[in-house]
Formats: C-alpha cells, structure tokens, sequence
C-alpha cells in the first residue's frame, strides 16, 4: 500500500514534553486524545505536509481512486526533484466520504491534528464548498481540484484557490462555438438536475444564443433516477444537437437507453466526458456512440500528435495510451480531471518556492506567490496544456479538447483556445483581508 | 406507451425485490435495511460470474442467476442465525444491526469491487423498432421515428419476472415449505407448539428474501451496472411499495409494485422531472397516511 | 440525596464538565467537541421522540434541514442577521415538523417510518428543485462576516465552543426537566402503552403531535446552529443517511436516556475519526461495531450503565 497513513511529525523535546503535560492534565477523559499532534515547529529537515482531501469512499469513490494515484505520482517526481525548498514533501491523505460535514472535518483534521502545511484535494462541489469555510477560519490554504464555479463565482473566500483545473463555466462557454458552428444550432440539453447541472443549464444556453444558436429543450434528470427512457421522448423531433451531462454511477446506463431510443436515426450528440469517465467507451450497448462528440479535460486516448509532457505524464501515473491502468485495461482512469492533482501539486511547489515558504506562518505569503502567477506554459509541470491563471478569480484558464468516437476511441477533432473560455471577473479575491 | 414499458420493467424488478422484503417483514417481523445491499451483492455477483466465466454472455447470465442468489441467500441465512436471531429479532435492534450489516457489506465491496460502476452484457439484446404513421406528402405513410423501440431483453425481464413469481406463488400456497411459513406467519407460538422448527424456517426466509433481492438484481443488472452504492434506491421503493401493498400482503406487493413503477413514469409525463418524483412521493405518503394499512391490506395492521 | 438533586448534580456536572474541557482540548478536539455537541442536540430532538415517546422517525433530516435552510436562506437572500436568521430557522423547522406530523400522527409503527421516511424524500428533492436558491446539493456558504450574534463573532474558536455549549447546555436541561415532568412522563406511558394511556383519559394524539413537533425544533435548532456555526447549508444534510445519524447515536447511546445522545454522538464521531486513520475500511470497523454493540450493548452504552450500576440514570 502506498497511501498509507502519515507518520507524526518527530517530536522535539519540548513538544514531548508539552504533550505529556497535556495529557496529563487531560486524563479525565481518557480515549478523548489519541496522536497528539502538538504544537511541533517546522525543522529544515521536516518534510512539507499536504493535507490530501480524497473521496475514498462515498459516491465520488471512483475518481477519488484516481485523484489519489495521480497525487501520489506527482509527489514521488516532486521528491525525486529535490523536494520544496530541500524538504521533502509528505502527503498526508484523509478519506472525506464524499460528504460535506466530513469534508470540513478533515480540514480541521489536517489544520490542527497532522500540522499540514496547506490542503488539497477534492472534485465534488459540495465538499468544497462545505470545506472552504473552514478553510478560511482555520486559515489554511486550500487548493482545490474540483471544477466547479464555486471559487470565481466569488462565494469562497481568499484562502481557497483552483490553479489546477478550469473551471465548468469557462469550459462551457469554449465548447459553445464549436456547438454552433459545426453541429447545429437547435440544442436540446440534458442534465442532472444538480447544481453542476444547472451550471451547464445556464451558461451553455447563454453561450449559443451568441453564436445564433438556441436552446430549445432542456430536460433536467433528477439525480435519483435509475432508468432514463422514458425522458428521451420529450427531445423535440426538430432538435439538430443533443447535449448531454450527467454524473453519478447511472451514467453508462443513460448513454446506453439514449443509444436504445434512438436507433440509427439519432441527431448529434455533444457530451461531456462525465458522463463516461472511468468507463470503457468499448463497453457493452455503447456501440452506437460511435460519431458522436465529447468534451474531454485532457484527452484519454493518447493521440498521434501527443506531446512529451502527456507521454511522460501517463508513464508517472501508469496509464496507457487508452487511459486505462497499465496493471489493468479493465480499469479505466478518470484521465479528463486528474491531471488537475498533478498540475496542482507543481502550482503549489511553484508558490513555495515563489515565497520562500518555511511554515505556517509563511501561509498568506504563499497565496499572495500564487496569485502572482499568471502564465503557465505546457511543460513536465503542466502536462494537459497552457495555463492562465487569474489571481484575482483565483481560477485557472486552460485549453479544452473536443473529441470524436472513431473506431471506439476518442479523436480529438478540435482544441479551443485559452480565451474562448473568457468571461468577465466575478470577483477580486486579492482585496480581501486575511 | 413506452414510458408505461419502461415502468413495466422497473415494476418486474422491484416486484421481485419487494417480495423479498414483503416475505421477511410477513414472516418474521422485523425490516431488513440490509435488503438493498444483498440486491446489490445479486448484481456485483452477477459481475463476477459473468467475468470469470467469459464465454458467451449467455452462458454468463445463466451462471449468475443460479449462483447469486443462492450465495447471497446462504449468507443472509448465515447472518440471521449469527446475528438477528441472537437479538431475538428485537425490532429496534435488528434495525441497527443490518444497518450495521449494510455497512460491512457495502464496505466489504468496495475493498474488493472497487468504486466503478461496471457493465454486465446481456445474454441477448437486440432493438426492436416499432413502425408509426403520419400524414406525408403521399398519404398515410410507415416511419421509424426515434425511441419508438425497445430491446428484447427488457420484455425478457417482464416474462421471467412472471415466471418467478408464479414459482414464488406456487412454493408458498402449495408445498409444505410455503406452509410451514405461513402457519409461522400466522402464529409463531402455535408453529413451535406444532413442532414446526420456527429458527431454521427463520433462516430460510431471510434468505429466500434476500435471494429474491438478489434475483432481481442479476435479472436487471444488464440493463443498468453493478455499483457498490446501488442498494440504496432499491431498498426505499421495496419499502414504500410493501407498506402501500399492504405489509405481509403478497398479492398487494404485486399490485403496490406496478403502481409505483408506473406512476414514475407517467407523472414525469406531465411535470419537470424533480417535481414529478416530488408529487409521486407525497401522492404515495399520503396513500399511507390516509389508508395506513395498505392497499390490500386487513384493516388492522 | 433525593433524584431531583442527583438529577441536577449529574446534568450540570456533564456541562461542567464539557466547558472545563475547553481549557485542557488541544485545538483539534475541542473543535470536534464544538460539532458533536451541536450535533448531539439533534440527536436528542430525535430521542425525545423515539427515546421517550417512542415514535420511530425515520425522516428527521427533514427536521435538520428546515432549520438549516430557514436560518441560511433567511440570511444569504433576505440579508436577515444570524439571530433573526435563528429564529427563521427554528419557525422553519416547527411549520414544517407541525404538518409533518399531522400528517404521519395518522399512522403507526412501520407505517409512520416509511411516512417520515417519504416526507424526507420529498424534502430533499425540494431542495434540488429549487436550485435557484438553495444551489442544490452543492449548496452555498454563509459568508463569514454574517457569522456573529449580539456583536460575538461565531467563527473563532472559543466562541463556536461555547456558542454550541449554551445551546447544548439549554437543550440538555430543557430536555432533563422535561421528560421528568408531568408532559414526559406521559410520552412514556405512551411510549410503554399506549392503549392503557388513552384509557387514563389521555389525547394520546395531542401528546404525540406535540412531541414531534417539539422533537423537530429541536433538530431544526441543531440545523441552524450548524449552518451558523460552520458557515454551509447543502442538500447532503436532507439525504436519507443523516435521517439514520440521529437514530444510530441515540441507540448507540442509550435510547431514552438524557445523557445517551451526546454520548452516542461522541462515540460514532471517534469511532470514524480514529478507525479511518487505521484504515480505509473505516465503514466496516463502524458496521462490525455496531452489530457488535446490538448483540452486546443493546440498550446502548447510557442505557447498559443504568441497567447494570446506576439504576437512577435519567
């Protein structure tokens, strides 16, 4: 096992010994205080802690699995590199259930028990967001890898940032172009009627209305629902462009219905990768998805013009050029969102080195290195793409890939451009106090 | 029409499943919140059959539709005698112990399954279209429009569904088990004074039921996927469809059943689709609150 | 001693007890400390009804989470301040607990579970349907700012403790003088028979309906008090698996003891926190534990002491 849990920090002596007197004077409650953490200070040598956020168990499991693989990888090549200002770093990896109580938990956890350093972590938005405030009153930088507009919406707060992945409006708005432009201009959407969902709902529709395209369908799955064929009758028989997003473990049983409903006559069909990650494309009943359009975050199928950077990334991580697990094709990665753990990683690397970071004291330094940065080029550290990260939303800006099924594999037919996923600032961060 | 299909479907399965629920409620009394995970453990087992195996996926799917639930029914009938019938089937405790029990098992799954939702292909499936008319430029003329199709598996689901319910009938109605059961049912005390060993009979009905949830489970997993999460949902409706059936009521589980599993499908005709569900819960709860004892269900119960 | 003043000794010693700690918690478990008492809150809302009157409810959630919507929504769309945004939260949970009730009252037993089992079903999807508002189930934060009464700001430390202690603290003795008054001993002959209690003369009826309305403001109170303190409403809070928390620390507890649920509360917190630390399979330590508690502990930890040493246990 490599995720094991952490080791403590070594005590030093007096920390012992502070310990001991705390326990002492505590013993009223025994069992109440199991791993002290102590007050330790940071030696040199120590290693630099990252509280890992991770959905090991619960309803996101799946990607958690994956988000913890890559993690793992990117602190191994971080170490191999000489660690973060010569120390090593540790990560320090806690199950959060999917749940958003629990997820609040482990950031205390992480604040006041293990002395990480910062936090990190986490795809759901409801573990985010009922994390980040704590996040905020623990003062403990937090570094998210969930997608979601929660952070340049404006709702969190200085201490919470998402350098490593784009953010879903953003990633809407680029694909609505190559919507309009190539598929057709009257859209019927369907979602999980989540927030994620509604996120989709609302700035999709905004954006093809700008390219002359128009919404005229939209139907929301409530996110209890097993069995889907009986809304595919509502899709309008004029629909040109069927746009589909769904998550949750009853995704491949969507796609397959969908496929059941509509035969061989079917409209296009634009979808998010969500609704297949971590599932085979050659899975049973998925035949017919064959023409049809996905979103990809980073595309699974290696290419024939990959670059190094993907090449060496999927090596680090033991992906195949399917996405797949090299120790098992069966096993198929979440490849569209992971990247953004190993991107992350480099970020928060980057930032402490940016600072000088020596310890928790150096926290508010190390947010102000990191909205600092703006261009991050491809490289070994940045491995799906360009980067640019607006300190201000606290938000990153990449490129996004637009894949075609071609003989069961996704092809990338187009790569949008940084800008095409531009929006106006919601918020500056940057003028809230600590 | 294909939504009341589609309901037919939802309802084959969750008659099977609710049976099993409806049979240990009936029998012994007490509510199993195991239940969905032994129809989950149905479908991961069904997984596992149809993998290992690997030939034809016919030969897969028959496999698991004799080993799943006679495996998940032996450990259900291990866990009564292990656990439930030590608390003496409390009510209160037997909640909290398969509470318990749901937790291992869920938990024993990921640790060996894993968290993927994972694909069992049926053992045949083929689209069947249905042809409509509409008034074209040359009259009344024959298209296949979208979604007016279904798959021959999904009727196959129906047939087999009748067919071991019929079986299901016939054990209890007219063999000495089904009698032996239901003299249990009926008094428990009597049942031991007449020597009837009301343990082992016990054992036998949670895991009939929980092989049922099970069955039910292989029968539907080609359709949807194996998911370690997926007893959830089954359990709530099994739930909601025994009491609206009628507790211990088998013919009004049926009944129950296919209320449930088509009133879904027709309201969201109707209303957007979080509503609909919304009105189809309280439009069940208010059943409940304005007939406690079910549709078919004695007066008193 | 008399039981009233033991009663009274034993009570205020646990507060006691629980401020004292305070002082001597490193930081990581008095803020643990701080959750499980606003969490314990719920757990005795919960157990005054399946505890005391002996009512089980299975859609409680829909009790927290009326709370925790009321306060949130009163305070992020109408701007309210927490302390009316309190009391939005509590009114919140006693409209929505009234008709609950009213409803569900009709029916008994298993029947009155799947009821209150439905009714929070229906809340939750509420909660999705109107994603306009409440952000669905990834709900929203109250911003921290909000986050402080009569000029007290609730987000540090020391004041989120004992914010959640006076709120125990209130609970715990309104609870303790209660079940010991002529209103609780009434639920309990409810709870023991109820045939023989409308015999007596008793509107069983009216009892009932009080107390799962009493029982649901005080959920709503935890709900509240947890989105006020921790600064986030979300739809997770109204799923089916926090309708079951109340019910597993209450019997972990002790079901129909006044000190159970924060035991019970504190127990499950634990028993996760540490077993997850050991291993992932932190869910299968908590599933064998609990089997092993039904078989062995069957009146919950509260419960066992009062059987086997003190039998005046409240």
């Amino acid at each position: 096992m490599t995720d094991k849990t952490p080791t403590r920090a070594p005590f030093t002596r007096r920390a012992a010994l502070a310990t001991l007197g705390a326990t002492g004077a505590s013993l009223a409650v025994p069992g109440l205080l199991p791993g002290l953490g102590g007050t330790a200070q940071a030696q040199s040598g120590d290693p630099i802690k990252i509280g890992f956020q991770v959905h090991r168990t619960g309803i996101g499991a799946a990607y958690g699995r994956w988000y913890d693989r890559t993690s793992q990888a990117a602190v191994a090549r971080i170490n191999d590199m000489g660690g973060i200002n010569g120390r090593p770093v540790e990560l320090v990896s806690e199950d959060d259930g999917t749940d958003p109580k629990r997820g609040a938990e482990v950031l205390e956890k992480f604040a006041n028990q293990s002395n990480c350093d910062v936090a990190f972590g986490t795809l759901f938005s409801h573990v985010v967001i009922g994390s980040a405030p704590r996040a905020a009153e623990l003062k403990l930088p937090y570094f998210v890898v969930s997608e979601g507009h929660h952070v340049a919406s404006g709702m969190l707060n200085r201490y919470t940032l998402q350098p490593g992945i784009t953010d879903v409006k953003s990633q809407v708005i680029a694909m609505a172009p190559f919507v309009g432009d190539n598929l057709g201009k009257k859209v019927t959407m369907m979602f999980a009627d989540f927030a994620f969902g509604h996120d989709h709902r609302d700035f999709f529709s905004e954006a093809i209305k700008e390219q002359g395209g128009k919404v005229i369908k939209m139907i929301a799955i409530p996110p209890t629902e097993t069995s889907f064929t009986k809304y595919f009758p509502q899709i309008p028989q004029e629909t040109e462009v069927l746009y589909h997003v769904m998550v949750g473990p009853a995704v491949l049983t969507f796609v397959k219905e969908m496929g059941e409903f509509f035969g061989p006559s079917r409209p296009e069909i634009f979808g998010y990768i969500d609704s297949l990650e971590a599932v085979s494309i050659d899975s049973p009943g998925l035949e017919f998805l064959e023409g049809t359009y996905f979103w990809e975050g980073n595309p699974r199928y290696a290419q024939t013009d990959q670059t190094e950077f993907d090449k060496a990334f999927r090596e680090a991580v033991g992906v195949d050029d399917s996405g797949a697990s090299i120790t098992d094709p069966a096993d198929v990665s979440t490849y569209a969102h992971m990247f953004g753990c190993w991107e992350t990683l480099n970020v928060i690397k980057a930032g402490m080195e940016a600072c000088n970071y020596q310890g928790p004291e150096d926290r508010q330094a190390l947010i102000e290195a990191v909205e600092a940065m703006t261009e991050m080029p491809a490289s070994m550290d940045h491995p799906q793409g360009d980067k640019l990260f607006n300190g201000k939303t606290h938000q990153v800006f990449g490129v996004q890939y637009i894949s075609k099924v071609e003989d069961g594999m996704l092809k990338v037919v187009h790569t949008t451009s940084i800008e095409d996923g531009f929006y106006p600032d919601e918020v500056d961060y940057t003028t809230q106090p600590f | 029409m294909l939504a009341s299909l589609e309901g037919a479907v939802t309802a084959a399965t969750l008659a099977l499943t609710a049976m099993g629920l409806s049979l240990v409620f009936g029998v012994m009394r007490v509510v199993n919140v195991a239940h969905g995970e032994f129809y989950m453990l149905g479908a991961v087992i069904a997984w596992f059959v149809s993998t290992t195996l690997g030939t034809h996926p016919a030969i897969g799917f028959v496999g698991a539709l004799i080993v799943a639930p006679v495996l998940v029914g032996l450990l259900a009938a291990a866990a009564d005698r292990l656990i439930l019938a030590r608390i003496n089937y409390d009510p209160e405790r037997t909640i909290v112990a398969t509470i318990g029990l749901l937790y291992i098992l869920q938990q024993s799954t990921l640790m060996t399954f894993g968290p993927d939702a994972r694909p069992v292909e049926p053992p045949f499936n083929s689209r069947i279209a249905l042809p409509w008319w509409r008034q074209g430029e040359n009259g009344l003329e024959m298209f296949y429009p979208w979604g007016l199709a279904t798959t021959s598996y999904k009727l196959f689901i129906i047939v087999a569904a009748v067919a071991i319910l019929i079986g299901l009938w016939v054990l209890l109605t007219r063999t000495r088990i089904g009698l032996v059961m239901r003299a249990t049912q009926a008094d428990r005390e009597m049942a031991t004074a007449f020597g009837i060993p009301v343990e082992r009979v016990y054992a036998m009905v949670f895991g009939l039921g929980a092989g049922l949830a099970a069955l039910g489970a292989v029968l539907i997993v080609p359709v949807q996927q194996a998911h370690y999460l997926m007893g959830a949902d089954p359990l709530l409706l099994s739930f909601i469809v025994v009491i609206i059936g009628g507790l211990g009521s088998l013919p009004g589980t049926i009944i129950a059943a296919l209320l449930i599993g088509m009133s879904d499908g027709i309201i969201s005709v109707f209303f957007s689709p979080t509503l609909a569900k919304i009105l189809a819960t309280l439009v069940v709860a208010m059943v409940l609150v304005f007939r406690p004892q079910g549709l078919l269900g004695k007066a008193s119960a | 001693m008399t039981a009233a003043t033991r009663d009274a000794a034993l009570h205020l010693g646990v507060l006691t007890l629980l401020a004292g700690l305070w002082f001597v918690l490193p930081t990581y478990h008095s803020g643990n400390l701080a959750r499980i008492m606003v969490l314990a809150v719920y757990a005795m809302g919960y157990n005054l009804l399946f505890g005391y009157t002996g009512l089980l409810s299975l859609g409680h959630a829909l009790f927290f989470a009326a709370g925790m919507y009321g306060l949130a929504i009163a305070m992020q769309q109408g701007g309210w301040s927490a302390a009316p945004g309190f009391l939005a939260g509590l009114i919140a949970a006693l409209v929505v607990s009234g008709v609950a009730g009213a409803l569900a009252l009709r029916t008994t037993g298993v029947a009155f579970m799947i009821v209150t089992l439905m009714f929070a079903q229906a809340g939750y999807l509420t909660v999705l349907y109107f994603g306009a508002i409440t952000r669905g189930d990834e709900g929203f934060v109250i911003p921290q700012a909000a986050r402080s009464l009569a000029g007290i700001d609730l987000t540090t430390p020391a004041n989120r403790y004992f914010a959640a202690l006076i709120l125990f603290g209130a609970v715990f003795l309104g609870l303790a003088w209660l079940v010991r008054s002529p209103f609780g001993r009434t639920l309990i002959a409810i709870r023991e028979n109820e045939a023989r209690a409308k015999m007596l003369g008793y509107d069983t009826h009216a009892y009932k309906l009080r107390a799962v309305i009493l029982s649901g403001t005080i959920s709503g109170a935890s709900g509240a008090a947890y989105a006020l303190l921790f600064g986030y409403a979300g739809a997770t809070f109204a799923t089916v698996q926090y309708s079951i928390f109340p019910l597993l620390w209450v019997l972990l507890g002790g079901a129909g003891t006044t000190i159970g649920p924060l035991i019970g509360a504190i127990f499950m917190f634990y028993l996760i926190d540490l077993a997850s630390g050991v291993t992932d399979a932190y869910m299968l330590i908590a599933g064998v534990v609990l089997v092993l508690l039904t078989l062995f502990a069957p009146q919950g930890l509260a419960g066992t002491l009062r059987n086997r040493v003190w039998p005046w246990l409240p």
